[in-house]
């Protein structure tokens, strides 16, 4: 990890993680004997699967905070999940640091364990509640370090809770003592315990009160600037995106539709997705252009569309969207879209 | 938030002691004439049970102190008694209290020795079926009706004709103890199985076990020191009422004969040992065992009520 590692859009460096074509299916039907059906006279095999995410790519860049953003069901928190290894993606692959971490055992991806980490959407749900803050903290430096001293773990451990500002007799309680904030503070302390380079922050500020969600996002920048972490960060609140991301990647219905530095895709969305979302954002000023409205529901992700997902809601779509999966076109101002339309110069 | 740091930071951080005290464990207890006189009664009769070899007046397994001329004695209210046999004595000449008090301690050891059985049977594969799912939970599963489809009665009269067939009455007599914990453990650990599996599948959709896994813990380490912990207080509450019914089946296997052997009687075959003596007059043989055992089981059910109330009032028993 070199201080030179932000990304810049000239430079193409190595991405930090790379994950490429990954789709995530859940099977719908049961086991094998509730799968058979009658069909025509016909005993067949029938499996229904909800698509959560099919052909996710994005790469992440060292030092950067990807923020990835879509409305509920669009498949963020599966994507995080995924490269977590807390599921295995149903086709694709996943590299960190150039090496495919999606088929490891569970014992070879030990050393990618301590340099990945997560922290969770629900401080209330993701202490153990049996164990205090002091065993939460020590637990993974013991399971990593495992050669190391009782007294260089405590000092691991205090060093820590002060970088996240929690108090050092703290240690002794237990998580229910304490308020949503300050779980999440030890939530993150937890994964900054084993001195991680990636973290993957599923949401983390979302089941906070609105005045504790600044100090945790301050808090997470902090850490991002101390020890030069990069971040995957899932959220669906673009407020907390235009001041946290690096770059942004938007998703819909289980696919990315457009993945730009965040100033440009503030200034300038360009999928008509993305503009309809960026236009959804409520704003005091009142010479903002009209509301763009979408027709129609979200398709369900058991049956997915042909073609493009978006197709059937989108105002720009032709006979081509219809048919032909759109994939990511680099543009010069560093964005990447995945739209025939764009790609075609039909809009702008 | 500086607020309630410093406040926080300024109250004394808690012993284990001390929050036991401030347990709603305790308050409730305190609260509850029922269970405070439910675990005297059950603390006095476990004492007297543990320490029935220094508190009986003779040792009903020693054949040189029975006086078969003593027999039938009645307890001390009723004329005719010896003052030597304050409850009697029964058709062997014992002292009844002396037996009642050995055939508790027996009643108590297999109830608990079989319910400590069921627990590390049912709770491994609670545990296992629940974290694991799949294939390994339908099969754990499937192992546990089927289990069940078998009554305790059943297997205990299959697995009891066959060791004595096997290696005859006397054998039988000597490892009856063991024997019965084995068929009383095996025949209801899917009671604990299932209520355990219902807890690990609850617990295992919670972000810290995800969050342990993303640590890199194994799935062991996984199971028994973060899932385990939290699933305990169903466990506590199964327990309980598992107890009574362990102690239940031994007494109803016993008076069956598939139990204890009256040489060596636990309440359930000093009870049947009695009951051919009840229609000529000699009640107490049977009756005064049985409110023994009534008792013991009462006060347990109430104890693992109240526990039932206090640590999970969703769960019903069953």
């Amino acid at each position: 990890m070199s201080s030179t590692a932000h990304a810049t859009a000239a430079e193409p460096a190595s991405p930090l993680l790379e994950i490429r074509g990954v789709e995530k299916r859940f099977s719908l039907s049961g086991d094998f004997l509730e799968q058979l059906k009658f069909k025509g006279g016909k005993l067949v095999r029938e499996q229904k699967h909800v698509h959560a995410i099919n052909g996710v790519d994005l790469d992440i860049q060292r030092g950067e905070a990807l923020c990835v953003v879509g409305e509920s069901g669009c498949g963020k928190s599966t994507v995080a999940r995924t490269v977590m290894g807390l599921l295995h993606p149903s086709a694709g692959e996943i590299r960190y640091d150039g090496e495919r971490i999606d088929d490891l055992s569970h014992k070879a991806l030990m050393p990618y364990r301590r340099r990945m980490q997560m922290i969770f959407q629900n401080p209330y749900a993701s202490l153990n509640p049996r164990m205090t803050i002091q065993q939460t903290l020590e637990e993974p430096i013991r399971l990593h370090h495992p050669d190391w001293s009782t007294q260089r773990v405590r000092d691991q451990v205090a060093e820590v809770m002060a970088s996240v500002g929690i108090a050092a007799d703290w240690g002794a309680r237990y998580g229910h003592e304490f308020s949503g904030g300050q779980r999440q503070r030890i939530a993150i302390a937890r994964a900054l315990a084993v001195d991680p380079e990636f973290i993957v922050a599923d949401e983390p500020i979302s089941a906070l009160d609105v005045s504790i969600q600044a100090q945790v996002l301050n808090l997470l920048m902090e850490a991002q600037q101390q020890r030069n972490l990069t971040y995957l960060f899932i959220t669906h609140d673009l407020a907390v995106v235009e001041h946290f991301g690096t770059r942004v990647a938007v998703m819909y219905l289980g696919r990315v539709c457009e993945v730009a530095p965040t100033a440009t895709l503030f200034a300038r969305p360009r999928h008509p997705y993305t503009q309809a979302l960026m236009s959804a954002i409520p704003r005091l000023e009142d010479d903002r252009p009209q509301h763009i409205r979408l027709q129609g529901e979200v398709p369900t992700p058991v049956n997915l569309p042909s073609g493009c997902v978006f197709h059937g809601r989108c105002p720009h779509a032709n006979a081509r969207c219809r048919s032909e999966i759109p994939q990511l076109i680099a543009a010069d101002d560093g964005s990447q879209v995945a739209c025939h339309a764009v790609e075609e110069g039909r809009i702008d | 938030m500086t607020t309630t740091n410093s406040s926080m930071a300024a109250a004394p951080v808690a012993s284990r002691w001390s929050r036991f005290r401030g347990s709603y464990l305790l308050y409730s207890f305190k609260r509850d004439p029922v269970a405070q006189l439910s675990l005297l009664v059950f603390i006095v009769l476990v004492g007297v049970a543990v320490l029935a070899p220094w508190l009986a007046p003779m040792d009903p397994y020693d054949l040189a102190q029975i006086d078969i001329l003593a027999s039938e004695l009645p307890p001390f209210w009723i004329d005719g008694s010896d003052p030597a046999y304050v409850m009697g004595t029964d058709a062997q000449g014992r002292d009844l209290l002396s037996t009642i008090l050995y055939g508790a301690r027996v009643s108590l050891i297999i109830g608990f020795g079989a319910v400590a059985l069921q627990a590390l049977l049912g709770v491994s594969f609670g545990l296992l079926a629940g974290y694991l799912g799949g294939r390994v939970d339908a099969f754990l599963m499937r192992l546990a009706d089927i289990q069940l489809s078998f009554s305790t009665l059943m297997v205990a009269i299959v697995v009891g004709a066959l060791v004595k067939a096997a290696f005859g009455g006397a054998t039988y007599s000597d490892y009856a103890v063991p024997l019965l914990v084995l068929i009383i453990g095996l025949a209801e650990w899917p009671q604990y199985a299932r209520t355990v599996r219902a807890s690990v599948l609850a617990e295992r959709s919670k972000e810290y076990v995800d969050a342990a896994r993303v640590m890199g813990f194994s799935s062991r380490r996984i199971m028994f020191r973060h899932i385990l912990p939290n699933t305990l207080s169903p466990i506590f509450v199964i327990s309980t009422v598992q107890v009574a019914n362990a102690i239940i089946s031994e007494a109803a296997l016993s008076f069956l004969g598939l139990g204890m052997p009256e040489t060596h009687p636990s309440l359930g075959s000093l009870i049947k040992s009695g009951f051919d003596y009840i229609q000529s007059g000699s009640w107490w043989i049977t009756l005064i065992p049985g409110a023994m055992l009534v008792i013991l089981v009462l006060v347990i059910n109430l104890l693992g009520d109240w526990l039932r109330d206090v640590l999970n009032p969703r769960l019903y028993k069953g």
